[in-house]
C-alpha cells in the first residue's frame, strides 16, 4: 500500500519536472526582455500588453521597486548588470548611473518628435529618454481634515504650521524617487540653508516616513493620516477611485522627475531593448503615457487628466537634473543623519 | 580525520567491527547530507562574516564597519530599542502562556480542545499579518483606537503587541510540553503534608517547570528580536535591529552594513540558543522512569477562573486573525465598508500577483518533500548507524546550527555566498531551488529533533535483527523505520510546508522577478501602501496553511490506524 503511495508521489513528481521543461522550452522562442522598472503595478501590465501585441517576439519581465530601491539594485550591479533596460526611472537616477557608463546611447526612431527638454542631448545618441514628467502633490483628506480642523494646505510653507503636527506623512527620500523629488525642488528653490532649516520644521510634524512615494497618498485616502506628501497621478487615482481626497499643487512650485529608460551597456538583448526604446517614444505610447499623467515627453499629445491639480504644469519648478544628480548622494546623506531614526530612546 | 571506531579500537581492548559495505553506503550518505549543511550554512555564514570586515569594493578594512556601525546613534539606538521591546513581549507572553498553559494541563476546564487549537492559530500566518491587522484595529482609522488611550500603536507598543501574538503559540508549546512532565506522587506528597494549594503551586508546581519556562523565554527572545514582519508594519519611527538589516539591505544596498548588523543581531540570538540548550539538557534528567502522570481534580472556582482566563486570550487570537479576514473583503477602508473581493485582484499591485502565490504552493511542496526525505534520512542515519562516532557527533551538532542562525542574517548569507562571482553554485542564484534549500536550512533543526524523538522511541534490536537476517539497511528502513515513524514524518512536513508558506525574513533577499513569494507579496504590497491587499493575501497563507493541517489531520488519522495499532494492547 505505501508503495503504490510512493510511487504515485514520484509519478507526480516526474510529471511536474517533464512539464516544466516543456514549459521552459517553450517560453524560449520569445525572447525574455528584463525591464527594470518604477512606474507604479497597476500601470505595467498595461504597458507589457500594449507593448507585447505590437512586437509579440518579445516578454517583457519586470522588475519593480521603488526608485531609490531599483537606482540603489543598479548601482550594485554595476559590475554585472542583469537588466536589459532601464525604463520608466527617474531621469536623476539614469543621470548618476550614466556617471559609471550603466547606458549606451541609442536614438529611437521618432526622437525627433520629443521636446529636446525631455531627453540627453549632450550626446549624438542620447544615454537616456524621458517619457513623462510626474509630479509632487499634496494628498489632504477632507473628510479627516475636518475631523481634526484642518485648513487645506495651500503652499508647502503651509505644511509646517503647528496646527499639522502628527498629520503629515511623506516618502523617505532615500528608497523613494517622489520623496527625493520634494528634497531636491526645495533646496532648488529655497536654497540649501533654508531648505534644511524648512525641512527640520517639517520633520516637527511629519508622522513617520514611508517606504515608497505612493503609500503617504494612499494613507491619506485612507484617512490613516490626513495629509500625504505624494504625486499627482496617486492622488488623482485615489481620487477617481472615490476617496475623499483634494490634490493640491503647493504655490511656491512643485518638484518633479521625468521617468526615462536607457539601455543598459552590452545587453544580451540589444534588438529587444531597441524594440522597447522605439515603442516608447512612439505616438501611441505616448497617449497611453498620457492616461494617467499630464506632462509627457511629446508635444501636443496631452489631454488633461481627470482630477489633475488645475495649472500644475505651470507649477513645475526649472528643474536642474544635472545638479540633482550630482548631489544625490550627499543630499540623503545629509537627510538620513538629519531625519532617519530619530527613534532615540526616552 | 580518523574515524571513531579506531580510536576506541586503539584505546582498549575491544574487537574492531568490521565495517561492512553497507556501513559504508550509510557513512557516505550521511556524509553528504553534512555536506549539504556545511554549503547550506555553514559556508555562507563564514561569507557573511567576511563581509562585515570588508569594504563596498572587497577590500578588508578590519573592524572599520563595526566602529561606523556604533558611531552611527540612529543604528546603536536599535540595540536598546530590539532588546526592550524583547524583554517586555517575552515577560508577558511567558506569563500569559504559563497560566493558559496551566489552565490546559492541570485544571478541568471545559473546552480545552477548542483552546488549544485556537491558541495555535498564529502559526499559520506570516508575522506581517497580526501588525496589519493591528493597524486596523488600533490604527488612526483603527475600530478600536480609544483602547489606547491617544497611544499611537506604531512604535513599541504596537511591535509588543503584534510579537505577543506572534510568538504565543510557540511558548505555549514548550509550556504545554514542561506542565505534561509533571509527577502526581509529589503532589500527592504535598497533599498529605498539609500544604496549602498556594504553597504546593510554589513548592512543586514552579520548581517542576522552571527549565520549561526559562527555555520558553529563550525562545520568545530569539524569536522577536529577529523577527522583522511586526516591526517592518508597524515600527513607526521605532528603528529595531531586524529592521535596520532590511534597510540597510534593501534600501541603500550597503551589503557590508547589513553584514556588520546581521552579525551584531547574531550574537543575542547565539547567546539565547546556547543558554537554551544548556537548560534543556538538565530538564532530561528530571523526570524519574516512576513517575506517575499528574490527573487534575475538578475545582470550579479553579476551572472556570481558568475559563474566563482563556477565554479573553482565544478572544484577542481569533479577532485579531477576524479583523484581518474583514480588512481584505472591506472595499474601501473606512469610507466603504461593502464586501468585495476587490483586494484579491493581485494582479494589480506590486507583489508579484496570483503567481506569488502559486509560487510560494509550489515552494512550500518542494521543501516539505525534499526537506522531510533530507531530514529524516538524516536523523536515521545520525542514530541508527553503526561506529563512525566522529562523523555522527559533527552532523548532529550541524543540524543544531540553523536553529541559532535568524532568518534575515541567513538570507544575506545567501546572498554573499552564492552570489558570489567565483562560486561554482552561482547558478542557484534567483531561482526556486535557492529559496527551497534556504528554506529547508532556515527550518532543519526543529525537524531533525522531532525526527530523532521518533527514533529514538524505536529499539536498536530492529536493525540487529535485520542485519542478522541479512536484509539489507534500506529495506528494514523503508519497511519499518519509515512506517513506524509516519506521524513524525507528517509532522515534518507540515511543519516544513506551514513554515515555507509564512516565512519571509530569509526569502525576502533571494527572491527574484520569477520566484516572488505570497509572504514577500505581502511585505511589498504593505510598503506601497496597499495595505488590504497585503491582508488578503495573507488570508490566502492562512487559509492555505489551515487546509494543509486539515488534510495533515486526517493523515494522521488514517495512518495511525494503519501502521500504529501494533502500539495498542
Amino acid at each position: 500500500m505505501k508503495f503504490k503511495w510512493f510511487s504515485g508521489l514520484a509519478m507526480g513528481l516526474a510529471v511536474a519536472a517533464t512539464a516544466s521543461v516543456l514549459g521552459a522550452a517553450q517560453a524560449k522562442a520569445k525572447t525574455d526582455l528584463l525591464v527594470y522598472t518604477a512606474v507604479e503595478a497597476d500601470e505595467l501590465k498595461k504597458f507589457k500588453k500594449a507593448f507585447e501585441s505590437d512586437y509579440p517576439d518579445v516578454n517583457i519581465k519586470w522588475v519593480r521597486d521603488s526608485t531609490g530601491i531599483i537606482t540603489s539594485k543598479l548601482l550594485a550591479e554595476k559590475d554585472n548588470p542583469k537588466a536589459d533596460i532601464v525604463w520608466g526611472v527617474a531621469a536623476t537616477s539614469l543621470l548618476l548611473l550614466s556617471n559609471y557608463d550603466y547606458f549606451q546611447g541609442y536614438a529611437p526612431k521618432g526622437l525627433d518628435k520629443l521636446s529636446k527638454k525631455y531627453y540627453d542631448t549632450t550626446n549624438p545618441a542620447p544615454l537616456w529618454v524621458g517619457q513623462r514628467a510626474w509630479i509632487a502633490s499634496i494628498c489632504f483628506n477632507t473628510v479627516e481634515g475636518e475631523k481634526y480642523k484642518l485648513p487645506v494646505p495651500t503652499s508647502w510653507d503651509d505644511l509646517t504650521k503647528p496646527v499639522y503636527k502628527g498629520h503629515v506623512i511623506m516618502p523617505n527620500p532615500n528608497s523613494s524617487g517622489t520623496g527625493f523629488l520634494d528634497v531636491s525642488s526645495w533646496i532648488q528653490l529655497k536654497g540649501e540653508d533654508a531648505a534644511w532649516k524648512y525641512m527640520d520644521a517639517l520633520h516637527e510634524n511629519i508622522a513617520r516616513y514611508t517606504h515608497s512615494g505612493s503609500k503617504p497618498c494612499k494613507l491619506a485616502a485612507k484617512g490613516e493620516i490626513p495629509i500625504g506628501v505624494s504625486f499627482a497621478y496617486r492622488g488623482a487615482k485615489s481620487k477617481n477611485d472615490g476617496a475623499p481626497l483634494e490634490v493640491v499643487a503647493p504655490s511656491e512650485g512643485v518638484g518633479w522627475d521625468l521617468e526615462s529608460f536607457g539601455i543598459v551597456k552590452n545587453t544580451k538583448n540589444l534588438k529587444a531593448a531597441q524594440a522597447l526604446a522605439d515603442w516608447s517614444v512612439s505616438k501611441k505610447a505616448q497617449e497611453i503615457y498620457n492616461e494617467e499623467y499630464a506632462v509627457v515627453a511629446m508635444p501636443g499629445i496631452a489631454k488633461p487628466v481627470k482630477n489633475f491639480p488645475p495649472g500644475i504644469e505651470d507649477k513645475m519648478i526649472k528643474n536642474d537634473f544635472k545638479w540633482a544628480a550630482s548631489n544625490r548622494i550627499r543630499i540623503l546623506d545629509e537627510w538620513r543623519k538629519r531625519y532617519d531614526g530619530k527613534s532615540e530612546p526616552k | 580525520m580518523a574515524n571513531g571506531t579506531a580510536t576506541t579500537a586503539n584505546a582498549a581492548p575491544l574487537i574492531k567491527p568490521k565495517v561492512s559495505g553497507e556501513d559504508w553506503i550509510m557513512r557516505a550518505v550521511l556524509m553528504g547530507i553534512a555536506l549539504y549543511l556545511l554549503i547550506s550554512i555553514v559556508l555562507p555564514l563564514y561569507a557573511i562574516l567576511s563581509k562585515s570586515f570588508k569594504n563596498a569594493d572587497g577590500v578588508f578594512v578590519g573592524l572599520a564597519n563595526y566602529v561606523n556601525f556604533f558611531s552611527t546613534p540612529a543604528l546603536f539606538w536599535s540595540i536598546q530599542n530590539s532588546l526592550t521591546v524583547t524583554l517586555i513581549c517575552c515577560v508577558i507572553v511567558v506569563t500569559l502562556a504559563f497560566i493558559y498553559a496551566y489552565a490546559l494541563t492541570r485544571t478541568c476546564m471545559p473546552l480545552k480542545g477548542l483552546f488549544k487549537g485556537v491558541a495555535l492559530l498564529p502559526i499559520l500566518m506570516p508575522s506581517l499579518l497580526p501588525a496589519i491587522s493591528l493597524v486596523y484595529l488600533f490604527g488612526n482609522q483603527g475600530i478600536i483606537k480609544e483602547w489606547l488611550f491617544g497611544y499611537e500603536i506604531y512604535g513599541p507598543i504596537g511591535i509588543v503587541m503584534g510579537e505577543c501574538f506572534y510568538v504565543f503559540p510557540h511558548v505555549l508549546t514548550i509550556m504545554l510540553i514542561a506542565m505534561a512532565n509533571s509527577d502526581a506522587r509529589l503532589y500527592e506528597a504535598s497533599d498529605a503534608l498539609g500544604a496549602s494549594k498556594i504553597k504546593t503551586f510554589f513548592t512543586v508546581t514552579l520548581p517542576s517547570v522552571r527549565y520549561g519556562v526559562v527555555s520558553a523565554f529563550f525562545v520568545c527572545f530569539t524569536l522577536v528580536i529577529t523577527d522583522f514582519g511586526v516591526p517592518k508594519v508597524v515600527g513607526g519611527k521605532y528603528n529595531v535591529l531586524a529592521t535596520d538589516i532590511y534597510k540597510q539591505v534593501v534600501g541603500r544596498q550597503d551589503f557590508e552594513m547589513g553584514a556588520v548588523v546581521s552579525m551584531v543581531l547574531l550574537l543575542p540570538a547565539l547567546f539565547a540558543f546556547a543558554a537554551d540548550r544548556l537548560v534543556q539538557r538538565k530538564q532530561v534528567a528530571l523526570l524519574s522512569a516512576r513517575a506517575v502522570p499528574y490527573q487534575p481534580k475538578k475545582n470550579a472556582g479553579v476551572d472556570y477562573g481558568m475559563l474566563a482566563f482563556c477565554g479573553v486570550i482565544g478572544f484577542i487570537l481569533v479577532s485579531i486573525l477576524a479583523m484581518a479576514a474583514y480588512a481584505s473583503f472591506a472595499t474601501f477602508w473606512p469610507y466603504n465598508l461593502s464586501l468585495s473581493l476587490k483586494h484579491y485582484a493581485f494582479e494589480m499591485m506590486d507583489g508579484g500577483g496570483w503567481d506569488a502565490y502559486y509560487n510560494s504552493i509550489e515552494m512550500a511542496a518542494w521543501t516539505a518533500v525534499i526537506g522531510t526525505a533530507m531530514v529524516f534520512t538524516g536523523a536515521y542515519l545520525v542514530e541508527k548507524s553503526k561506529g563512525f562516532h566522529t562523523g555522527r557527533a559533527a552532523m548532529q551538532l550541524l543540524c543544531m546550527v540553523p536553529m541559532a542562525v535568524p532568518g534575515l542574517v541567513l538570507g544575506l548569507a545567501y546572498v554573499f555566498f552564492f552570489n558570489a562571482p567565483d562560486n561554482p553554485l552561482g547558478f542557484l542564484y534567483h531561482t526556486m531551488p535557492i529559496l527551497v534549500i534556504c528554506t529547508v536550512t532556515h527550518f532543519y533543526t526543529v525537524s531533525h529533533l522531532t525526527a530523532v524523538t521518533a527514533l529514538k522511541q524505536l529499539d536498536a534490536e530492529f536493525e540487529s535483527v535485520s542485519q542478522s537476517l541479512k536484509v539489507p539497511f534500506y529495506k528494514t528502513f523503508f519497511r519499518i523505520t519509515v512506517p513506524v515513524c509516519m506521524p513524525a514524518i507528517l509532522d515534518i512536513s507540515m511543519y516544513l510546508f506551514v513554515n515555507a508558506m509564512t516565512t519571509v525574513s530569509a526569502v525576502v533577499f533571494l527572491y527574484s522577478p520569477d520566484t516572488a513569494l505570497a509572504s514577500v507579496a505581502i511585505l511589498n504590497m504593505d510598503d506601497a501602501g496597499d495595505v488590504a491587499p497585503a491582508a488578503a493575501m495573507g488570508m490566502m497563507i492562512v487559509g492555505t496553511a489551515a487546509a494543509v493541517r486539515l488534510v495533515h489531520a486526517g493523515l494522521t488519522r488514517g495512518i495511525l490506524g494503519r501502521t500504529q495499532a501494533w502500539r495498542k494492547r
